[in-house]
């Protein structure tokens, strides 16, 4: 046996990511609380440097390396890009929010880095054993995030059940692995593929590792019946950490699920159809309705990230690279418009205050139009209203499904999205119809916090009206 | 150089978008001077380039600028995009636009100046209503520039409802007083009618040809003319008739034709500029335009020409019989307007639609000048506009006065004013025509050039000359807190300004265009006609230049049915000013009719108005009410509130009841994919 030296090229923004997280762990060790300020500039550096060593690597090509179990393409670089961009945005928003609580400190930017290494891993795995590790690396950050606020019990009851939650799924997940590899012999995901598609499709041996992973996939996605955490957690966890867990790795999820699926079980596309047909109906039923009932605009937007789960997977059980494309634009476009909408509660929210309830939102258009119009344009957007960026998304899914003939299918998103669009609409009408109750909160954030928030809102109304460069630049991430 | 031109193009449209934008969302912080500083210079930057294109396109004939700006979409292999058409037509429509626009501009510094102050009681308009005043007006000149320069039906249908829009919100711009919120609400409905037919016409264009693209549909459409439609069982229509007359219908709301003119003179509750400019000028104007613009179309259906010709006649003379009997100065250039469009819409149901689009350029001219002019007087004033209460304004106001004669020649169509090329063109273009319905048409056209020296002559002697009528209303008429009679004066420069720079064309352009634009081949392949309808074509057999046409004007029926007009207003309202009332005395029942509008009003209340409230309230009451509402809104919203406060229920906050739900899930994927599969 003789040791190759692999090509670190590939990898070279997660070696980057890895290098910058250890020396800021060990940087903020010797910070006094008053520059923690170094913390967070440093972080958000490390996100722009792996972004560029990203954008740099784009034209190379897919490669594999560190013996096939990483692999680089461009798939993963638009997804790794939007993951930083996310992440940077979820730092900025949150460095007030965690001013005012107290919470500002290294730990959140450390295991938020850690959690886009995770992130990273995830989606440039091309082995079982790199999305385990990946995934767990993503997880237990989170876990640990949502438990930052140690006193609150509330963050303590959220990150409990997170975690016992995450590891009977991780669980599964490893027990449907165990049995593809003992199935195939292999943890490589191109191995899987072949040797998979050349068995019998009605192997029962195969169908039970394939129910497992699935449902691996589906708890990290949040699709129902996986879903029971969510709420709890988005609930639960101080904002500026919902922020986090509700953007970037959504894309990771979608990237496991692309793995693991299409690239490692691709020839088994005809039975887990099914099952993702399944998750999508009763996602999309759950999420939309359960999501009426909402008082609290946290757990709103997560049983409203749940119904969103179901037109995501709609493009990807569709099976076709234009259900692929159109199911990752989905999940850029719910990303901004999910930074979007938490961020309008951390830019709401002040010391001791946490605007997460519907009713804080009550004539919002009196104190702050701008931000009422930011808001109702996210709404919109969530909605599926034209000219907003998340009708376009919708109607990709939705065509790449009516292209695989899914046409019943495509009749449930729809008459649930019209269900849903209630609850959207209702945000909008309480900010513009409601009179403000007495002591009602007033926007107080930062500057940049504004300034960006209202960017971010407004790229969903302009990516909106020129929504061909993102859908091609996903188009072509997967040609 | 093309590339240029494109920016060009752009720079047209965008800079009164600006300016709009500018004056609209930040007119409390930029002041009243700052909002028209910017919105003029905008439109005169709109202005200026449109004389580079028409330096482009027509005087260097360099060929016409066709290009796509911003695709918005492709759907189903169908673009929907921004792009710009200049050709002939349409730059010729620019520069219109642009100048009428310019001078309206100009002008409503000092219509506006004291809006705050001396208005009647009534016509406040909200804060910063000046800023908001210029806002409009730029954005209307974006919004029909849009429309003019279109290349393709998406484009023109949004220019046309921003159009649309522009004029609702211009007549109900005193949002105060009642009377304006009610026409601008009738506006609005009235145009609904015509914009869903127009709607539907593009659709069927869609349907068709499978293309929203001028050139394309107008290159398939000779393929198309033998396709017939079944609108109901048993009937056969041709295609082109049905999308011409849909098309048209449209044009019937937007440029005011029987019986969905309506709307127009209630539009004068806004104020003059906007009259001047919208509802005189280009606006309505737009449906000519629009019928010009579909001369491919249009040519390959004659049963739409004849509906067309029909229509436009009728409107002609009808709409100039209620002139005579307004008392409100606006009112009387208001129903002038529509009956001038409909000489207009004659001349294009007779195929001579270069004669319709000199009318149209001919007709902005003279009619803004006309408006403006009425406003000078209304300024004077202090907003009365009854002209009962006017009178001998000649010399106290020399330069509205005389600017003013001058529109009313160029609107009568004296020999030599602009007004007598393009109406004697029309009037000899519908003699002409072959068309079914041609006879009528003649006949409407030409009676309509004694009532229009009628009731042109008649505002024009009550206004100017006569008894000084005004300082007996002032009398115990003091509501605006005038306590003594004002001498009327002449207005400030901005006013007059634009009145001189408008006369000028009212008199020249008609001579210097008519031998390209009537019988040459002026909008070269922008107006298509078929040689069995080309009756411009045969009258250039007879044509010998400007000078001969004049000459030859003196000996014609309309000269002299203009001649007796002016007369007769002057007998009867300067000479014998007793006997209007006499004559009203005597005919009662025909001043009746006329003061009731043909009683199109009441019964468009009675029948459209009644009918659908009572449909409505039928629908409301059965279909809404019960079915909608109480079996399927409401019930289904029962049930889906019932269902989301029972599955809420499930989530219960317990961890093992969460665990307890996966290993549901994961047996019900079991059974479902395992052992069932």
């Amino acid at each position: 046996m003789n040791f190759v030296m692999p090509d670190f090229m590939p990898a070279l923004p997660e070696m980057f990511l890895l290098g910058m997280v250890c020396f800021i762990l060990l940087l903020d060790l010797f910070l006094s609380e008053r520059s923690r300020v170094v913390t967070y500039l440093l972080a958000q550096s490390t996100l722009l440097g792996a972004l560029l060593l990203t954008v740099s690597l784009y034209e190379e090509g897919r490669a594999l390396t560190f013996s096939d179990t990483f692999v680089h393409d461009p798939m993963g670089s638009v997804l790794k890009v939007f993951i930083y961009l996310a992440t940077f945005l979820v730092f900025l928003y949150a460095k007030d929010y965690l001013r005012a609580r107290n919470m500002f400190k290294g730990e959140f930017y450390v295991l938020g880095l850690f959690g886009v290494l995770g992130m990273n891993v995830l989606v440039s795995a091309h082995s079982l054993l790199t999305i385990y590790l990946g995934l767990e690396l993503l997880s237990l950050s989170m876990y640990a995030m949502v438990a930052l606020q140690r006193d609150s019990v509330q963050a303590s009851e959220a990150a409990m059940k997170y975690f016992v939650l995450g590891a009977m799924a991780s669980a599964m997940l490893l027990y449907g692995m165990s049995m593809l590899y003992g199935i195939t012999g292999s943890l490589d995901l191109g191995q899987i593929n072949t040797s998979t598609a050349a068995m019998d499709n009605n192997s029962m041996l195969l169908a039970f590792a394939l129910v497992f992973i699935v449902i691996g996939v589906a708890f990290k996605l949040g699709a129902v019946p996986f879903h029971m955490w969510l709420p709890d957690v988005y609930h639960g966890a101080p904002t500026a950490v919902t922020l986090y867990l509700s953007s970037a790795p959504k894309l990771a999820a979608f990237a496991m699920m692309m793995r693991l699926l299409v690239d490692g079980l691709g020839g088994l596309q005809e039975q887990w159809e099914g099952m993702l047909i399944l998750l999508t109906v009763l996602s999309l039923a759950a999420g939309n309705i359960i999501a009426i009932a909402q008082t609290n605009l946290k757990r709103m937007l997560a049983y409203s990230a749940i119904s969103h789960v179901g037109f995501l997977l709609l493009g990807v059980l569709s099976g076709t690279q234009a259900g692929y494309a159109a199911a990752m634009f989905y999940a850029i476009v719910y990303v901004i418009m999910g930074l979007g909408g938490f961020g309008m509660i951390v830019l709401m929210s002040r010391a001791g205050f946490e605007a997460d309830s519907i009713e804080d939102f009550k004539g919002l258009n009196e104190r702050s139009p701008w931000f009422a119009l930011m808001m109702l344009i996210l709404m919109f957007s969530m909605a599926g209203v034209p000219p907003f960026l998340g009708f376009w998304s919708k109607l990709a899914v939705i065509q790449a499904a009516l292209g695989a003939d899914l046409v019943w299918l495509v009749a449930v998103a729809v008459v649930f999205s019209v269900i849903g669009a209630f609850y959207y609409l209702r945000v909008v009408k309480v900010m513009y119809f409601d009179k403000a109750d007495v002591g009602a909160p007033t926007v107080s954030a930062g500057f940049d916090l504004r300034v960006v928030l209202s960017a971010n809102s407004l790229a969903v109304l302009g990516l909106g009206l020129f929504p061909g460069s993102l859908l091609a630049l996903c188009v072509a991430a997967l040609a | 150089m093309l590339d240029n031109l494109h920016n060009v193009n752009i720079a047209i449209v965008a800079a009164p978008l600006l300016g709009a934008i500018i004056a609209g969302l930040f007119g409390g912080a930029i002041g009243r001077a700052g909002a028209h500083t910017v919105t003029i210079i905008g439109v005169a930057i709109a202005f200026l380039l449109s004389l580079v294109m028409f330096n482009h396109v027509v005087i260097q004939d360099a060929g016409i600028v066709s290009h796509s700006v911003y695709t918005w979409l492709v759907s189903d292999g169908i673009t929907f995009e921004v792009g710009f058409l200049v050709d002939k037509l349409s730059v010729m429509m620019m520069v219109v636009v642009t100048f009428v626009s310019l001078m309206v501009h100009v002008y409503t510094i000092g219509y506006m100046a004291h809006d705050e102050e001396n208005w009647p009681e009534g016509s406040g308009a909200g804060k910063n209503s000046y800023q908001r005043f210029f806002s409009y007006i730029s954005l209307f000149t974006f919004s029909m520039l849009m429309l003019v320069m279109a290349n393709n039906f998406m484009q023109l249908f949004f220019g046309w409802e921003a159009v649309g829009l522009v004029s609702y919100l211009l007549i109900g711009f005193w949002l105060k007083r009642s009377s304006a919120t009610y026409a601008n609400l009738k506006a609005f409905l009235v145009n609904r009618v015509g914009d869903f037919g127009f709607l539907l016409g593009i659709a069927a264009v869609l349907m068709y040809f499978n293309t929203l693209d001028y050139a394309a549909v107008f290159n398939a459409a000779e393929l198309q003319k033998d396709l017939v439609i079944s609108l109901w069982p048993g009937t056969e229509w041709s295609v082109m008739t049905v999308i011409c007359i849909l098309l048209f219908v449209g044009a019937m709301g937007k440029s005011a034709q029987v019986p969905l003119h309506v709307w127009l003179p209630d539009s004068m509750e806004g104020p003059t500029p906007i009259s001047a400019l919208i509802h005189a000028a280009t606006m309505v104007t737009a449906g000519i335009f629009m019928v010009a613009r579909m001369s491919p179309l249009f040519e390959l259906s004659e049963t739409a020409l004849s509906f067309i010709l029909i229509i436009g006649a009728i409107t002609a003379l009808f709409m100039g019989f209620l002139g005579i009997i307004q008392n409100d100065i606006k009112r009387v250039v208001a129903y002038s307007t529509l009956s001038q469009l409909g000489y207009m819409t004659v001349a294009l149901g007779a195929s001579a639609y270069a004669a319709g689009v000199f009318h149209l350029m001919t007709h902005a001219f003279f009619k803004a000048l006309l408006f403006l002019a009425a406003g000078s007087v209304i300024i004077a004033m202090h907003h009365e506009q009854d002209m009962r209460r006017m009178g001998g304004l000649r010399k106290y106001m020399p330069i509205t006065w005389i600017t003013s004669l001058i529109g009313s020649l160029a609107l009568i169509g004296t020999p030599g004013f602009a007004g007598f090329f393009s109406k004697d063109l029309i009037i000899e273009a519908v003699h002409a025509s072959q068309l079914p319905g041609a006879g009528f048409a003649y006949f409407c056209v030409l009676a309509g050039v004694f009532v229009t020296a009628f009731y042109s002559f008649r505002m024009y002697f009550l206004v100017f000359h006569g008894k000084e009528r005004f300082r007996d209303a002032h009398h115990g008429h003091d509501a605006h807190g005038h306590h003594a009679v004002h001498e009327p004066h002449e207005t400030p420069w901005v006013v007059t300004l634009p009145l001189i720079a408008l006369a000028i064309p009212s008199v020249l352009a008609g001579g210097m265009y008519i031998t390209d634009m009537g019988f040459g081949n002026f909008f070269g392949s922008a107006i298509q006609v078929l040689p069995q309808h080309d009756v411009l074509g045969q009258l250039a057999q007879d044509y010998h230049g400007p000078w001969g046409m004049v000459l030859h004007g003196f000996l014609t029926a309309p000269f002299w049915l203009a001649l007796a007009g002016v007369v007769t207003a002057w007998l009867l309202y300067m000479k014998y000013t007793h006997v209007p009332a006499l004559i009203q005395a005597r005919l009662q029942f025909l001043h009746t009719l006329l003061e009731q509008k043909y009683y199109a009003d009441r019964f468009n209340d009675w029948f459209f108005a009644g009918g659908s409230r009572g449909i409505g309230r039928l629908l409301w009451q059965w279909g809404d009410v019960r079915l909608i509402d109480g079996l399927l809104v409401n019930g289904s919203a029962r049930t889906v509130g019932w269902l989301a406060a029972v599955v809420r229920h499930v989530q219960s906050g317990y961890l093992f009841h969460y665990a307890f739900a996966m290993i549901l899930g994961l047996l019900l994927m079991f059974a479902l994919f395992v052992i069932a599969g």
